[in-house]
């Protein structure tokens, strides 16, 4: 009878072997082991609009352009381009002889069909092409984009756009993007691009792997034989992989820890500034501010609330001490290397009293309450910048609730998708490859709820002078002209109406162990194709 | 007895179809899938589409056959967060927790009847009083203080162990990489399954030493004293076979909490198994996940629970008499 | 105090002293553990509850934290101070006075969460046991289903779907009320088995027939005569239940789903320290551990102890 009990026990235990994806059973030389704390979802180019998996996702497929290590705009899958003197007309010459993983070649007739595809329902990248782009193929290897108004910056931010093979996409269910539905899309878990890596395997969460793809036009500048790639969403294991030898890099790294990795022997802290641009945003357009103590009226619509808020931040003790002095405080919402002018912007000083003053000659002497908005696995140290302004706001009469959330429930509720809802909120920004150009169109434009207009523009800031601004801005040029209207349109919003409070430009920490050199972009893209590891450890 | 197997199916099955209610309830009312599973950019109508593709829009009957049609054929649905199907996620987490499960419950059995066949054996000696000591404290703790406390001391402080995820894997099927077979699958297993099984190992313990102090004391046991019987033969062959009885169905009945406690477990170890797939879960409000998991579980301690149930009655001769009553 | 003098007439605290007399008193002074678990029980009970007066600072006000004062070592270390004399977590909250008050959370949500299961489960006990029938069957069968489950997974469960179903908004504020509403939830099921058989046995018995008789209403039966006879046993089921509650509200908040970071528990505290353990700011995790730990155990010790002497079969 003991045995009886036994085999109860042992057949519901033994019961549950299922199916899977079959394991790799590599046995390669050099191997690149690296983790994230973010997870690497869907593979489909189009899918998500977040820089670490179009960083990942960037390894297998390539754009019409891509970006080198200074963030120099280059030549890839388009040998070269030519503008049109009004800035309408784009012609591109492809490169020639290169074929996607499956063996297909590389024509033109992938790129227009790409084009219509990430402009499709369900991309979450349609801002990459505009809506208005018309693509004509001119041969196999040559395509021209007409746009109604002039685009001198149409390419910019097409080092993330990448083009995908028709024809397998077409034999894969893939025109559109997929979105839920009952079944995974293919595209989502399979990958065909042209990129100097191919995928091995895929376990959303857990593992992917790639291997190098010998028929790659470029020449490698790595020298690996495969790279794996771990999710580990808790800083401290992640340190502790990093200094046991189970990974050669992780990103990023806990601020806490990197002394610890400095002074372990076996790895580096990599710090270098990010273009990322950490900020608090304001509902500026709800004639009630929800989630308040309000019952009538928005304080966030009038400045001199939002420039109190501006100076009750003590943001040199956030860079201090959250932080740990891995941030450059942020005057403008453009992160300073891509502003010729940033100089001419500072920040208001740290002044309690003087924010209480500001506060109550706006007419809330007994401040109000608030619902802050937060992210906690998105940016370094995100909830606990939260967490630290609590405190400074609360000096000043402005209690906040914090609400701090995964990004996944984070961003689906407040952006267009989920109706932009949030009174207050936490958020970085980083520009794109477009610099000002894109922060201006995307933040500071007035929008509808269905996100057109400026559609990252979540409490909605408008000012139709700036509008008509933006618009000059987008189709001049003449660079010194651009940028002095650039700068006018931030006097007004960011200066006079406080459309934002920017906070600081995070540095980003890398974990690297020391036979590994590696890349650090200073927009936080990760290429591994860059990276190379010699023998040890 | 056949009425009693039908009867028990017969409860089985119901408390399945109420489970599978509330799993319903949850997976289609608790948020919206629709605005959970797409991208920042989709529009209002691609969302009405998504809506009726997904049958979101018919009475909520219908939707009730076709979530148990479903149910039946495994097909959960789609996780919100990874956007896969949620079968799959949990069959590529499943050998994970079942690892450190079975590992767990291994050593708290090995510990928890040698240490408390020792104790019953010395039961003034100064080691068994420190046992028991220590027994209360791994009742008393809660499991993550206890997981934490043994990183402090064998990964911070000794750095003997490794302190997080699972290492050493080496695939044995298409569909099973196991940590078993390797020095680093087991010293990354070690910790956790320490964690997760010290409570059962105190249990274990406590009830082997005192059911052993009560058949030393039976008459059977005297008997084989004085015929003279070698002392092991009668502690091992006569008193232990006795005591594990009872010992045997704790265990049974403690793999649904050696499940459930795997939650904080993986949590406190980033153990990659399907408890911290779960806690995942609830933290973003990925519904599907959260409501599949509560199937499964509630599937498994029903089974469980009925097969303890059956054999128990099929072999205890107390109960078969009862039940012909 | 002389042999054969009657306590209850000489000392102050008449019952008191009757109580140090008796058997329970005995057993108790026997004990030499017990008697220092109970001491060290109480101590941290008045810690709690006095927690708002003898704290140093309130960790729960945001206004009087300083991001300056933050990963302050310890008053014994070179760079501490001895206003902060456990040293600061990385918001800059006193580990001391957060200790305090997360004591006194967590003590008062258990108690508030055991309660709400006492109440479900009496209620539903006296219901099923006096009304009998299809009700008994129905409320059973969902006792019987519920206690196969730990009551950790249901109440993550009923804090999961909770959290679904109320908007973030209210989140902050309602950390307490889900948490107390989870754990009311997963408890109650020993309290109503127990009444309920209590109850049947209570149903026959004569004074509720006279009742009966009177036409009273099932009500007022049930709650003024049967509950005062069949309330024993909940004392034990309380003991016993006040220190899982504790647990299982540092669980929760451990995993993330109980108190959030701006008014932490134990559990809070515990998660927010372990990521700074292997940084060498061991402190942050530390104080609050052996706080609850300790609670725990001496819970359990008296609570082992008093279900020990007050079961008849051992005596």
């Amino acid at each position: 009878m003991k045995l009886k009990s036994l085999l109860a026990s042992a057949v519901v235990v033994a019961g549950a072997t299922f199916l899977s994806l079959p394991a790799p059973s590599f046995a390669a030389e050099n191997v690149f082991r690296f983790a994230n704390q973010s997870d690497l979802k869907s593979l489909d180019p189009y899918a998500l609009s977040e820089t670490f998996s179009l960083a990942m996702i960037g390894s297998m497929y390539e754009g019409l352009v891509a970006r080198d290590p200074d963030l120099k705009l280059v030549p890839a899958l388009a040998e070269s381009w030519d503008v049109s003197e009004d800035a309408r007309i784009w012609t591109f010459h492809l490169r020639k002889g290169v074929t996607f993983q499956d063996g297909s070649p590389f024509t033109a007739d992938d790129v227009i069909f790409s084009a219509d595809r990430v402009r499709s329902s369900g991309s979450d990248l349609k801002s990459r092409v505009p809506a208005d782009a018309v693509f004509t193929k001119v041969d196999d290897h040559t395509v021209t984009v007409t746009t109604p108004e002039p685009s001198p910056l149409l390419n910019a931010v097409w080092d993330t756009w990448y083009i995908v093979s028709k024809s397998w996409a077409e034999a894969h269910d893939g025109k559109e993007v997929k979105v839920g539905g009952t079944a995974p899309s293919y595209m989502a878990l399979n990958a065909n691009g042209t990129g100097p890596f191919k995928l091995v395997s895929h376990l959303p969460g857990v593992k992917t792997e790639w291997v190098p793809n010998p028929n790659w036009w470029g020449k490698p500048v790595h020298n690996l034989d495969q790279v794996v790639f771990t999710p580990i969403s808790s800083g401290a294991t992640r340190v502790a992989a990093l200094l046991s030898g189970e990974v050669d890099m992780i990103e990023p790294a806990p601020l806490q820890d990197v002394d610890r990795i400095n002074n372990s022997g076996k790895a580096t802290a990599l710090q270098g500034p990010e273009v990322r641009v950490i900020y608090l945003g304001f509902d500026q357009h709800s004639d009630v501010l929800p989630r308040s103590s309000l019952t009538k009226g928005n304080p966030f619509k009038d400045s001199r609330v939002k420039m109190a808020v501006y100076k009750a931040i003590n943001e040199d003790a956030i860079i201090q001490k959250v932080m740990r002095g891995a941030a450059v405080p942020a005057s403008l919402m453009v992160a300073k290397e891509m502003f010729p002018l940033a100089d001419q912007f500072k920040r208001p000083a740290y002044d309690v009293d003087g924010a209480k003053a500001l506060l109550t000659e706006a007419g809330y002497p007994d401040g109000f309450t608030v619902q802050l908005d937060c992210p906690n696995d998105r940016y370094v140290n995100d909830e606990k910048i939260c967490q630290s302004i609590v405190p400074m706001l609360s000096k000043i009469g402005i209690k906040v609730n914090l609400n701090a959330e995964p990004k996944a429930t984070y961003f689906s509720r407040i952006f267009a998708s989920g109706g932009y809802d949030t009174s207050f909120y936490l958020l970085g920004w980083q520009t794109n490859g477009s610099g000002s150009v894109g922060v201006l169109r995307d933040l500071f434009r007035c929008r509808d709820e269905k996100g057109n207009g400026g559609g990252n523009n979540v409490g909605n800031y408008c000012n139709p002078k700036v509008d008509a601004l933006i618009e000059k801005i987008s189709s001049e040029p003449n660079e010194t002209k651009r940028n002095d209207m650039i700068a006018e349109a931030y006097r007004i919003g960011q200066e006079q109406e406080v459309a934002y409070v920017p906070l600081h430009q995070q540095t980003l920490a890398w974990g690297v162990a020391k036979n590994v050199k590696v890349v650090q972009r200073a927009d936080n893209d990760f290429r591994f194709y860059w990276v190379t590891k010699t023998a040890g450890q | 007895m056949l009425s009693l197997i039908i009867r028990r199916l017969i409860q089985s099955f119901l408390v399945m179809l109420a489970v599978t209610l509330i799993a319903f309830i949850m997976f289609r009312f608790a948020g919206d899938p629709v605005n959970q599973m797409v991208g920042v950019e989709t529009t209002q109508s691609e969302r009405q589409t998504l809506r009726e593709d997904l049958g979101l829009d018919q009475p909520t009957i219908v939707q009730f056959g076709h979530y148990i049609g479903r149910v039946m054929r495994l097909d959960f649905g789609m996780s919100f967060q990874f956007r896969r199907p949620v079968m799959d996620l949990l069959a590529e987490r499943l050998p994970a927790t079942l690892e450190l499960a079975f590992v767990a419950t291994l050593l708290s059995l090995s510990a928890g009847i040698v240490l408390g066949v020792y104790c019953a054996l010395k039961p003034r000696g100064i080691l068994s009083s420190l046992l028991q000591s220590v027994s209360l404290v791994g009742v008393s703790l809660p499991t993550f203080l206890i997981g934490i406390l043994l990183i402090y001391v064998f990964s911070v402080s000794l750095g003997w162990l490794p302190s997080f995820g699972r290492n050493g894997l080496v695939p044995v099927t298409a569909h099973w990489s196991t940590g078993l077979l390797t020095s680093d699958g087991w010293k990354s297993l070690i910790l956790p399954a320490v964690t997760l099984g010290l409570f059962q190992m105190t249990l274990i313990m406590r009830l082997v030493r005192s059911e052993m102090l009560e058949v030393l004391r039976a008459d059977f046991i005297r008997f084989a004293v004085a015929r003279g019987l070698p002392k092991s033969r009668i502690y091992f062959r006569h008193a232990l076979r006795n005591t594990l009885i009872p010992v045997i169905t704790v265990v049974g009945l403690q793999i649904g909490s050696i499940i459930a406690f795997s939650v904080i477990t993986e949590t406190v170890f980033q153990w990659p198994g399907v408890g911290l797939l779960f806690l995942q879960s609830v933290q973003t409000a990925d519904v599907p996940i959260m409501s599949t998991y509560l199937l499964l579980i509630a599937f498994l301690f029903v089974m469980i629970n009925l097969a303890v149930d059956l054999i128990y009655n099929a072999v205890d001769p107390r109960l078969k008499q009862k039940n012909r009553t | 105090m002389t042999p054969f003098s009657d306590p209850s007439k000489t000392s102050k605290f008449p019952r008191l002293a009757a109580l140090w007399e008796s058997d329970l008193g005995y057993d108790f002074r026997q004990s030499r553990l017990v008697m220092i678990a109970t001491v060290i029980f109480f101590l941290l009970i008045l810690a709690a509850l006095l927690a708002p007066w003898i704290a140093p600072m309130n960790p729960y006000d945001p206004a009087s934290l300083d991001i300056m004062n933050s990963s302050l070592p310890p008053a014994w270390y070179q760079d501490g101070f001895a206003a902060f004399p456990f040293g600061t977590d990385d918001q800059g909250r006193d580990m001391l006075s957060a200790t305090l008050y997360g004591l006194r959370t967590s003590i008062i949500i258990s108690i508030l969460g055991v309660a709400l299961a006492s109440v479900i489960g009496i209620t539903l006990g006296v219901i099923a046991g006096y009304f009998g029938g299809i009700i008994d069957t129905i409320i059973m069968r969902v006792a019987d289903v519920q206690l196969s489950f730990p009551a950790i997974l249901v109440a993550l469960l009923i804090d999961g779907i909770v959290h679904t179903i109320i908007p973030s908004a209210t989140r902050e504020d309602s950390a307490a009320a889900i948490i107390v509403l989870a754990i009311g939830a997963s408890f109650w099921v020993q309290y109503a088995r127990t009444i309920r058989s209590s109850t049947m046995v209570e149903k026959n018995k004569d004074y509720v027939s006279a009742a009966r008789l009177f036409a009273l209403p099932s009500t007022t039966i049930m709650v003024r005569h049967i509950i005062p006879n069949v309330m024993g046993p909940v004392l034990v089921i309380l003991t016993i239940n006040f220190g899982l509650a504790i647990i299982t509200e540092a669980t929760l908040s451990y995993l993330g789903v109980g108190l959030p970071p701006m008014q932490p528990s134990l559990g809070t505290l515990i998660r927010i320290g372990q990521e700074y353990l292997f940084s060498g700011q061991w402190w942050i995790v530390a104080v609050p551990s052996v706080a609850l730990g300790v609670l725990v155990l001496t819970i359990n010790l008296l609570g082992d102890w008093l279900r020990d002497v007050l079961n008849p079969k051992l005596r």
